[in-house]
């Protein structure tokens, strides 16, 4: 079946079966592997994108079940010349990412945090960030930089 | 050049971002299953639903018909064409013989001895006709009782016939008649049995590898999530696959995460290999987390008995150790090592213990294989002596910090009964450190707070060492090593002055496009942008033994160090030739060539252009080109150590327990990137905290079966589990390595959990609950509560 979506701002046409995880049709049909794919249980989050603006896991939802929607991975966080997001920039400036293969759901999912919670504490970050497991940092410079990006996404809106 | 010199250079110290991340943040990274090859098919595997069974049948037929499906593999299929995958570690027995190394097939030979063991190996053209075909796959088994606790093992049915009572070795170490002596006639002796649970590793990225294969030339690659490509391959051609080294190149390209479970070589590696030449394709597969459960290698799963013998002072006289270590249904690649050579010469600790005597007892169970998880031995020897240590404390009724004072090694070089020579450090001042960071003043006021609130609070100390960069590689082979332990470094100046590095060791996070970078821009006095760093792929960089034991910067670095040597020496030749002085005369520094007691100068990028534009050169005495490779073998282990207070408050009512605060002290020697090194503890102490508060694997006793088989099982720590940290670091340079560097990788985890339990059982203790095993879940701590009012 033909599913269309905008993906990072350009429309994208993917002729999907209808059992397509949406993470199947972001990294399989449309090649955009910077979303990854950690467990089977929606737990990890490495595969969060943002849907409509929300964080959604990819892996959890059908690429059938979001035709019209815009869809922004990490691939499409930088500006076209390639200047880091303020969030990308935290979380490189506070060393909150080791490996990276948590960092991009790490990175849209903390888009979303800020948004709905401009002003949340550490204590409210952890909370926040409760689905997205990572395996090497131990959290604490992912909190440093999400507070980081937080204050520049603020000062730069 | 020596590790004073270094420290003092620009860009050693310096937490310089990281050049890696970019591409991380960007969606750009390239780990193995964002790669397709052209010709690409996917394969899935039938895995074992039974802990221990035989095959009495394996009936493809249908499958083989199904739609897509290029082949099915199965333990016939391999039978003469490959032998069993190695075990890279011979333990002796105390009797004199070698170890039990039963066949450990690439597919299922008439039996399966775990729930997840290879039975056969499906390729189609999609993965969802491979999965669809798997399931067509038809299995007939007689069911074998299995027996999954290393308690049991002896009692179980035997896995396999060359081991009839499951009992792969008894090792031992030390001298048991002078411990036994002084046991004897000891004023205390503090005894605790003890449990180090089993985890299962969980890097976020699952492990995934495609086989490809070249007609045309008889070439193989192997694209591989794996820490050390180079002993991949080694397994992989030598001793299961038969195939000449120089036809395979196993590339490790982004990889994320491994903490140990991707040094090993795997039966799905070798599968997907052979099947691409079978098949005339590339073979890709890549793990689902469930298979991630079942099939990676696991962690830990020790039950010891441990003794310390004390005078009348609290002075240790004597340990006495008794473990049986759990090594699963087959020995993996470095299994061997751990619970032996990793684990008891580690138990000395930081004290000046006289005599200690360790005895090992390892044992097959219908359980995944358990090999090397991040600190690999050395978590399972400072959480058995750290919690020893603090119970003689309270037995004694002493501080946590006072026993350890008393006893702690404090002139060096330190020759441990156990084996080791620790060359340096200062456990005292670390100590020191640690209790002012972690405001030991002010503990009593923050228990009466707690107490007010109608909670429990502890305090709990552990006083780590860990033995990095295993080496040299003779010593190692005495002792049973198959590999050598050395590693490689190639520094690759460009005619106009950058640098291309080729280290064996492989970065999967730990920072080595920058670190490494850090080293050479400063070694050579260019900036940083001018290097860049290459690893992780056989067919570019000299033959390296990866990472893993938090030996890259100690052992890679030396490496590397070692080539910036000859880089400079030969430099020194041709700026001597272009300024016409003698090369005597020449002095290096701040990426200039001058001739002593003049304003003469060359800047390096001169040089290293005349090395390649030899028109102005001595090429009678000296070839042309700036290009060298070193390799390092170290003379002795590196010796990291520290100390880490942990403060939890406990909830009585529902047996909660929170780390309300964790201060660490580390000695690391040089470092290189406070940054990087800050970052690489929090991960280890969020693993060893994991550890001691929330992670289990559990298989059910009876059936064998994965209880904790998925994240919804397993306790992964998340965010709102955990504190933030206070670290800090003493240093004393390492002594015999050119960096002065000991190793940053593992001490977290390491050292973590007895400071977690400890304090846990500080909190504990004056409800009656004196000893506790890991992991202190709600759970848990509620009933071991609840027992004591019982």
């Amino acid at each position: 079946m033909l599913v269309q979506f905008k993906v990072n701002g350009k429309q994208a046409s993917v002729d999907v079966a209808p059992n397509t995880l949406l993470v199947q049709a972001l990294r399989e049909h449309l090649r955009l592997t910077g979303t990854h794919v950690g467990c089977d249980t929606a737990q990890c989050g490495a595969c969060t994108v943002l849907v409509n603006g929300r964080a959604v896991k990819s892996c959890n939802t059908l690429a059938a079940q979001h035709p019209g929607a815009e869809i922004t991975t990490i691939e499409g966080l930088a500006a076209a010349d390639g200047t880091l997001h303020p969030m990308q920039a935290a979380f490189k400036d506070c060393h909150g990412l080791q490996c990276g293969f948590c960092t991009p759901g790490m990175v849209m999912s903390s888009l979303d945090l800020c948004q709905r919670h401009p002003d949340a504490s550490e204590a409210e970050i952890r909370e926040q960030l409760d689905g997205n497991m990572c395996r090497c940092t131990g959290y604490q410079n992912i909190v440093r930089a999400v507070q980081k990006g937080q204050a520049a996404m603020k000062a730069s809106s | 050049m020596g590790a004073s010199d270094l420290s003092k250079l620009p860009h050693i110290g310096e937490s310089v971002r990281r050049v890696e991340d970019v591409r991380f943040l960007t969606g750009a990274g390239q780990y193995t299953d964002d790669i397709n090859l052209p010709n690409q098919r996917y394969a899935v595997f039938v895995r074992s639903p039974h802990a221990h069974a035989l095959i009495k049948s394996v009936d493809t037929s249908r499958a083989q018909t199904m739609p897509g499906v290029a082949r099915v593999f199965t333990g016939k299929d391999i039978e003469g064409k490959m032998n069993g995958l190695p075990c890279g570690w011979l333990i002796t027995s105390t009797d004199g013989q070698p170890m039990k190394e039963p066949p450990h097939p690439v597919l299922a030979q008439g039996k399966v001895r775990y729930v997840g063991d290879h039975v056969a190996m499906v390729v189609a053209d999609t993965v969802e006709q491979a999965r669809n075909a798997a399931e067509a796959v038809e299995v007939d088994y007689d069911v074998l009782p299995a027996v999954v606790d290393v308690r049991d093992a002896a009692k179980g049915t035997a896995l396999h016939d060359a081991a009839p009572d499951n009992h792969c070795y008894k090792w031992a170490i030390g001298d048991k008649g002078a411990v036994d002596g002084v046991f004897a006639s000891a004023a205390h002796v503090t005894k605790l049995d003890l449990t180090n649970n089993r985890l299962i590793p969980n890097a976020i990225e699952p492990r995934s590898a495609i086989g490809a294969y070249n007609r045309a030339n008889d070439e193989y690659t192997l694209y591989v999530a794996n820490q050390n490509p180079h002993v991949e391959r080694l397994l992989m051609t030598a001793f299961v696959l038969g195939l000449p080294e120089h036809k395979v190149r196993v590339i490790a390209p982004d990889v994320g995460g491994g903490f140990g479970s991707k040094i090993f070589l795997y039966a799905e590696d070798v599968a997907l290999t052979w099947a691409a030449r079978q098949l005339n394709c590339a073979v890709k597969w890549t793990a689902d987390r469930s298979e991630s459960f079942l099939s990676d290698a696991h962690g830990r799963d020790h039950v010891s008995h441990a003794e310390m013998a004390m005078d009348a002072n609290g002075k240790f006289l004597a340990l006495r150790v008794h473990t049986d270590a759990n090594l699963g249904a087959y020995l993996s690649t470095f299994s061997t090592a751990v619970p032996t050579i990793l684990y008891a010469t580690l138990l000395a600790g930081q004290y000046a213990t006289p005599q200690i005597y360790v005895e090992v007892d390892a044992w097959f169970t219908n359980t995944a294989p358990v090999d090397a998880y991040r600190g690999a031995g050395r978590p399972e020897a400072t959480y058995l002596l750290e919690r020893l240590v603090s119970r003689c404390a309270w037995d004694l009724g002493i501080g946590q910090d006072e026993i350890r004072k008393r006893n702690f090694i404090t002139s060096f070089p330190y020759q441990t009964p156990v084996a080791l020579q620790y060359d340096i450090g200062d456990y005292v001042t670390t100590m020191h450190k640690a209790q002012q960071l972690a405001d030991v003043a002010g503990f009593d006021a923050r228990r009466q707070a707690t107490e007010a609130k109608g909670m429990k609070r502890g305090i709990g100390y552990s006083s780590y060492i860990e033995a990095c960069g295993i080496a040299p590689s003779n010593i190692a082979g005495a002792l049973g090593a198959r590999a050598g332990l050395f590693e490689c470094g190639e520094v690759r100046v460009h005619p106009t002055g950058s640098v291309t590095v080729f280290t064996g060791s492989h970065s999967h996070g730990q920072g080595h496009e920058t670190t490494f970078a850090q080293v050479v821009a400063a070694r050579l006095g260019i900036p940083i942008e001018n290097v860049s760093v290459v690893h992780g792929d056989t067919g570019r960089v000299p033959f390296g033994m990866g990472t893993y034991g938090s030996r890259s910067i100690s052992v890679g670095g030396a490496a590397i160090m070692r080539a910036l040597d000859k880089i400079e020496t030969k430099a020194k030749k041709i700026a001597a030739h272009l300024m016409e002085a003698s090369e005597a005369d020449i002095d290096f520094e701040g990426g200039e060539f001058k001739v002593k007691g003049t304003d003469k100068k060359v800047p390096f990028g001169q040089v290293a252009l005349t090395a390649y534009v030899p028109h102005n050169y001595p090429l009678d005495k000296l070839e042309p080109g700036l290009n060298e490779t070193a390799f390092y073998d170290p003379t002795n282990f590196t010796f990291p150590a520290g100390t880490y207070i942990c403060e939890v408050e406990v909830d009585p009512a529902t047996g909660v327990v929170r780390v309300d605060r964790f201060s660490a002290v580390d000695d690391f020697g040089t470092i290189i990137n406070p940054m990087i090194v800050e970052g690489q503890v929090h991960g280890g102490l969020v693993q060893g905290i994991g550890q001691a508060l929330l992670e289990n694997c559990v298989y059910d006793k009876d059936t064998g079966q994965l209880l904790t088989g998925s994240m919804m099982d397993y306790a992964m720590p998340r965010a709102d589990d955990m504190p933030s940290f206070k670290l800090d670091t003493v240093c004393t340079p390492c002594t015999h390595n050119p960096l002065g560097t000991k190793g940053c990788g593992e001490a977290g985890a390491i050292g973590s959990p007895p400071a977690v339990i400890n304090a846990v059982l500080d909190a504990l203790r004056p409800l009656g609950v004196k000893e506790f095993d890991m992991p202190a879940s709600p759970s848990r701590v509620w009933s071991a509560i609840q027992q004591q009012k019982a």
